[in-house]
């Protein structure tokens, strides 16, 4: 490991932080609502838009309640009309292709993926959807699934900071559009369209092989697709092979650029809830935590990779980086990419919940694969829009609940005091992550039609199967490759998995912040628990990794521990 | 030294005011017989296996299910389907696991215990007595107690029990309270006044005879009361208690789920897993130790509050007590002693310091109230001794018109002492002068916030005494506790504003009320509480009831008045205001006992983790032996060691769980780190040592 090696992480990650700290300025502003400059800008293009839905320029002030139903009942409205279009696909406007309408499984599976902002494949983008279907249908919802999670966040972060009213669900995504996510994705557009990128209505082009067969290559609005993408943590990518596809990412510093785009908001939402609730030093905290998880599982992938695989050390393979190769496991990565890039990017892409891929997860050796796991099954280091902070938070309530008792007081966060009711709405959401990867995973591992779509037998078919629903249920959408996805089972089953995961969670803590903002303050003094200290933090991250070892530590065991000891003891499958 | 115990002859009420002895000799509880403490509560942990009760602990239930399960399956191996294990381990998992049922019954038997011994020596007490019912004035008839109703009016002659709570009507008479106190001196009852005319029933006339008004029916009265208290019938779950259990329950789901999903993911691996190791497993997994605690903590810490011979009406009150940020306290006999003592001589008019302090010694040698003796003990200490003279002088006592006191000596002299002006007048009507320092010598002392007192001999005044409000030992350091803890104390004092600022900087609590009527008392915990703070206060009048209401926490004296008594959540039998304190810390150390305890609880599942995964897996998967770090015998050996832990840290956890979690007056960052070092560190390391040592143990028996 050299210097270049390590600066192609660390210069990534510096630069990360560096431009998220202003966007947190920017986002924080949205979120309290309070008025900018930013206004008599964006306001000439807001004011037609607020027009046509009724609203007026402030909006109607919401209840928790109301914000909910607000978020749900469009959230269905866009999924009912997406599944419209790709189950019609057949028979709307550009489709050079002449490709044909999707089986009702595989539509339900793709309108929930993409309205969830998860992203789940079981197809492949070029073969399977018209440049209409690409573009109203998978570039529409990345946008408003980024908006609809970040507007849930800025929803919790106001009844954190003691709002009961907590803003205008239709204004906080109109704003939320204009104000970030279109400017954003244009610009990232036109950079990656400079590097390469296609982005055209024409059809597949046909050119003659070096073996003088013609090739068919597809091309299509590429650019705008995959900048939003990443900017909206969504991750579907317009070619099977996603940001793996030189079309999608084709130099090391699109890579940089869609790296820096995914964990751009989600680290700026950090910074901007410190301002919200007025108080810096608990988002630097938080930060803290965060980073800390990240750049252990940082590390542990990168040192993984970078060791290579046991077996093949063990019959003498060289794979030590030299001059002449780039050593490790490169075993489904790009070599424009190396080990650095993609440990880097396989870090970011579970962490921020994007579930875009620049190499094959399933090609990872057992240890490494066990990061992208790992952070799908937290889903809260930094996390996707909006709801990887809200699940941060949630850990927050369990750990202030479980230690704050051995101060001597009633539990408090943000100085509410943790009750029966919180509990309860707590428990839903701790409660239903595990439910929904385990229960299907185990009927998978022993059922006919779970067993039959995995490809690799032993220890790595179960991390298919495991992997698959522990990106459903993140909202994560990156697949482990190897397991075929598209049946009826996997279809359907992934699809409740991802609808449960998004939208119980978000409701369970838009209700718990309703609760907490409905409490009295509580007035701080020296025998209030602090939450924005070193040692809280440090508690906070012992919290989460506890509750995440023991109630996934078994299931992990019997999949990527097993086959890297086996590895280790030289045993293949 | 008992400065009260003469003054119970001489002045006021028949009662030894408790803040005069040291604090650790006021911790006494009615006699309470605890042998057989132990027999009983081990029959008891078996009484309480009936399903009904267990349901209401949701962890130990899933662990009664458990050990029905593997009961089964001792006598039909392959009930739920092959087995590779022998109907032997399986007895020994159900035994393992009904063990752990009982020590947790067994937990919650002791810490009741206590509290029924307590009930017990109450409801000897209670046993019927025959009341003489007054039916017209001066004829009475005989009936059972348990017939009187709210208003009869009932005759007590020495010797007899007071057959229910009420008010003294008519007559004056000592009782014996100390079946429900445990307080030994008998305490003065008579009519009209505000906290010495209410009478407890099942406590005895010691002297002379009372009338007495009924104010409880049968089954209400306060000794009734104080029974359901202390044997925990009355006993809610607290709100922290609750969520806590809320929390526990959903961690049993969540482990519930984790052991269900892994036999598919066992089968799939080709190592299928017995279903006696699967509830091994879980009840591994659950928080059986908080679980089996929990509600041990919560007696104990009720407990613990009686034995300060303090009576909580609930569980809520006392965990109330360590969320409060606010303590409103009486500067009288809560903060100060409730006498001011004399602290110094100023001497006037040319006087010598010997000549004023002889004079006021004289002044006072027959003044038996508290004052006067101080002025005398002063004297003494500056090295006065007194004339035999003095004894043959009559004593003239203090009068709301004179507002002097003092002695005429048979040679006529008349020495005086009291207030400055009435002794000015005094001294002026026959024709003395007044010493022009005089005036300076009040103000310097009324400027320290104390009671200037002027002395004179015939027509001479000699000087002036200083009055000082003496503030009871170790409380400045209890206020120095309470604030470092977050909590701030506000006095309330009748006193005006210059006497109470110096008293409230003295005793350092960070804010007064002068001048303080009740409903200023009112107000004040009203804007508190506007502020989002909890308050508790103490009282004892009835004109306290609305606030001791009004508070978070209300402690009433046991000598207040009934009015007071309903509208407070606590009562202290000893009557000693500043016990809030103690209550207070009860409170926080309960918090922290369930906290240290649940943290604890859940650090163990690592440990168990790495001993009992690689086990079940040993043979389908062996590559998962390199995760036995603790180098386990056998499998079977790992399981069992695991489950034997799991289940004796319940018992060797409860002496922790009765005594409660040592509080400190520390920051709650201190506090928090320290308790995450020792109950989350520890939690986590301890459970590795313990069950490598149980697994040699267990490899030598197998």
């Amino acid at each position: 490991m050299n210097a270049i090696f390590i600066l192609q992480i660390a210069i990534p990650l510096l630069v990360l932080v560096a431009v998220a700290m202003p966007v947190g300025v920017f986002l924080s502003h949205l979120a309290a609502e309070t008025p900018t400059r930013a206004d008599r800008i964006f306001g000439p293009v807001e004011r037609p838009l607020l027009w046509l839905c009724g609203l007026s320029r402030e909006g109607r002030q919401m209840t928790w309640k109301t914000y909910s139903l607000a978020l749900l009942s469009t959230n269905l409205l866009m999924a009912v009309l997406i599944y419209v279009i790709l189950v019609a696909q057949g028979v709307l406007p550009l489709n050079p292709l002449k490709l044909g309408g999707l089986p009702p499984a595989l539509a339900f599976n793709t309108a929930v993926s993409f309205t969830t902002n998860t992203d789940w494949q079981a197809y492949a983008g070029e073969t399977t959807l018209s440049y209409f279907s690409q573009m109203a249908a998978i570039t529409f919802l990345m946008f408003t699934s980024a908006a609809t999670g970040l507007a849930a966040a800025f929803a919790f972060m106001r009844g954190l900071s003691g709002r009961t009213e907590v803003g205008n669900y239709y204004l906080d995504v109109i704003r939320i559009l204009v104000r970030i996510f279109l400017p954003l994705a244009f610009i990232g557009a036109l950079f990656l369209c400079w590097q390469g990128v296609p982005q055209t209505l024409s059809p597949s082009l046909h050119v003659l092989g070096p073996q003088g067969a013609t090739q068919s290559i597809p091309v299509g609005p590429v650019a705008s697709l995959v900048s939003i993408k990443h900017l909206g943590t969504n991750g579907g990518g317009y070619f099977g092979q996603n940001s793996a596809h030189p079309f999608e990412n084709p130099t090391p510093l699109t890579n940089v650029v869609e790296f820096l785009l995914m964990g751009l908001i989600p680290v700026a939402l950090v910074f901007a809830f410190g301002r919200v609730i007025g108080n810096k030093r608990q988002a630097r905290v938080i930060f803290w935590a965060m980073a800390v998880m990240f750049l252990g599982f940082l590390i542990l992938v990168t040192w993984a990779e970078s060791a290579g695989n046991p077996l093949l050390a063990r019959v003498g393979l060289d794979q030590v980086a030299s001059g002449l190769q780039a050593g490790g496991n490169m075993v489904g990565k790009e070599v424009r990419f190396g080990i650095a890039q993609s440990a880097l990017f396989v870090t970011g892409t579970t962490a921020f919940t994007t579930g875009s891929v620049d190499c094959m997860h399933d090609s990872l050796t057992a240890l490494g694969g066990l990061v992208p796991l790992a952070e799908m099954m937290l889903n809260c280091v930094f996390g996707g829009k909006g709801v990887g902070f809200m699940n941060f938070m949630l850990y927050g309530i369990l750990a202030v609940f479980l230690t704050g008792l051995m101060v001597g007081r009633t539990p408090e966060i943000f100085n509410k005091k943790i009750e029966k009711p919180e509990i309860v709405l707590a428990s839903i959401a701790i409660l239903i992550h595990p439910l929904i990867i385990l229960v299907p995973s185990a009927i998978s591992a022993v059922e006919p039609f779970g067993l039959a779509s995995i490809a690799n037998p032993a220890f790595h078919g179960l991390s298919e199967i495991l992997y698959a629903f522990t990106s459903g249920a993140a909202n994560n959408g990156s697949a482990f490759a190897g397991l075929a996805a598209n049946t009826p089972w996997y279809n359907l089953g992934i699809g409740i998995v991802m609808l449960l995961g998004r939208y119980l969670s978000i409701l369970a803590l838009l209700a718990i912040a309703g609760s907490l903002a409905a409490k009295k303050k509580v007035p701080e003094g020296p025998g209030t628990l602090r939450t924005d200290t070193a040692l809280f933090g440090t508690i906070w991250v012992g919290v989460i990794l506890i509750v995440g070892a023991l109630t996934f530590f078994p299931v992990v065991a019997l999949g990527p521990v097993a086959e890297q000891l086996a590895m280790i003891a030289g045993k293949a499958f | 030294m008992k400065a009260s115990d003469d003054s119970r002859s001489l002045t006021g009420p028949l009662r030894k005011t408790p803040s005069d002895t040291p604090r650790a000799e006021r911790r006494h509880t009615p006699k309470v017989d605890v042998s057989g403490l132990y027999r009983r509560a081990v029959v008891d942990s078996f009484k309480k296996l009936d399903p009904r009760l267990l349901v209401r602990n949701p962890v130990m239930f899933v662990v009664a299910l458990g050990t029905f399960l593997t009961l089964l399956l001792v006598f039909k191996p392959d009930l739920f389907g092959p087995s590779h294990v022998g109907p032997r381990y399986n007895a020994i998992i159900a035994a393992i696991l009904f063990a752990t049922v009982l020590f947790a019954n067994f937990a919650e038997a002791v810490a009741e215990g206590r509290g029924k011994a307590q009930a017990d020596s109450l409801r000897r007490t209670r046993s019927d007595t025959l009341a003489r019912r007054q039916v017209a004035v001066g004829k009475y008839e005989e009936v059972s107690s348990t017939k009187l109703r709210k208003g009869d009016i009932v005759h007590v002659d020495q010797g007899e029990l007071i057959p229910g709570d009420g008010e003294v009507v008519a007559g004056v008479a000592s009782v014996d309270e100390s079946a429900i106190t445990g307080e030994s001196a008998p305490v003065l009852k008579e009519p009209g006044t505000d906290t010495a005319s209410s009478v407890i029933a099942g406590t005895r006339v010691v002297s002379d005879w009372l009338d007495v008004r009924v104010t409880a029916n049968p089954g209400e009265t306060f000794l009734d009361r104080m029974i359901a208290l202390v044997e925990g019938a009355a006993r809610q779950k607290t709100p922290n208690e609750i969520a806590l259990t809320v929390l526990l329950a959903v961690l049993t789901l969540i482990f519930l789920m984790v052991t269900v999903t892994l036999e598919p993911f066992a089968i799939y691996s080709g190592s299928p897993v017995d279903v006696a190791t699967l509830i091994a497993l879980l009840v591994c997994l659950i928080p059986t130790t908080i679980g089996g605690l929990l509600s041990a903590i919560g007696i104990a810490g009720m407990d613990r509050v009686a034995q300060f011979n303090v009576i909580a009406m609930s569980g809520k009150a006392v965990e109330a007590a360590g969320d409060v940020d606010t303590l409103i306290l009486d500067k009288t006999g809560t903060i100060t002693l409730g006498n001011r003592l004399a602290a110094e001589f100023i001497p006037v008019g040319g006087h010598t310091q010997d000549e004023l302090s002889q004079i006021a010694m004289q002044s006072s040698w027959q003044d038996s109230t508290p004052e006067g003796r101080s002025i005398v003990q002063l004297a003494t200490r500056l090295g006065c001794s007194p004339s035999p003279a003095w004894d043959q002088g009559t004593g003239v006592e203090f009068s709301a018109q004179t507002r002097m006191s003092g002695i005429d000596m048979p040679d006529g002299t008349r020495v005086r002492k009291g207030a400055a002006d009435s002794i000015k007048r005094y001294v002026a009507e026959q024709g003395g002068s007044i010493p022009d320092d005089l005036d300076g010598a009040v103000r310097t002392v009324a400027g320290k916030g104390g009671t200037p007192l002027a002395v004179c001999r015939g027509t001479e005044i000699s000087g002036v005494v200083y009055l000082k409000d003496t503030i009871k030992a170790g409380m400045r350091e209890r206020f120095a506790q309470m604030r470092s803890i977050g909590i701030r104390t506000v006095m309330c004092t009748g006193d005006n504003p210059l006497t109470a600022a110096v008293i409230a900087a003295e005793a350092g609590v960070d804010d007064f009320v002068a001048e303080a009527t009740p409903e200023d008392k009112i107000r004040l915990i009203r804007s508190e509480q506007a502020k989002g703070k909890l308050v508790a206060m103490t009282g004892d009048g009835t004109n306290d009831a609305p606030a001791l209401a009004q508070a978070d926490v209300g402690l009433a004296m046991n000598s207040g008045t009934p009015a007071a008594k309903e509208a407070a959540n606590m009562v202290d039998l000893d009557s000693d205001p500043s016990k809030l304190i103690d209550v207070v810390s009860i409170g926080k150390q309960l918090l922290i006992t369930r906290g240290a305890l649940t943290t604890f609880s859940i650090a163990n599942d690592v440990a168990k983790y790495f001993a009992i995964i690689p086990a079940i897996f040993v043979a389908g998967v062996p590559e998962l032996r390199a995760l036995n770090i603790m180098r386990l015998h056998s499998p079977q050996s790992a399981v069992v060691s695991a489950l034997i832990f799991n289940a004796i840290i319940i018992p060797a956890l409860i002496p922790l769980a009765l005594k409660g979690v040592k509080f400190r007056p520390l920051t709650a960052d201190q506090m928090l780190l320290r308790n995450v070092v020792i109950y989350g560190l520890g939690g986590i390391i301890v459970p590795f040592i313990a069950i490598k040592a149980i697994d040699l143990l267990v490899s030598l028996a197998m």
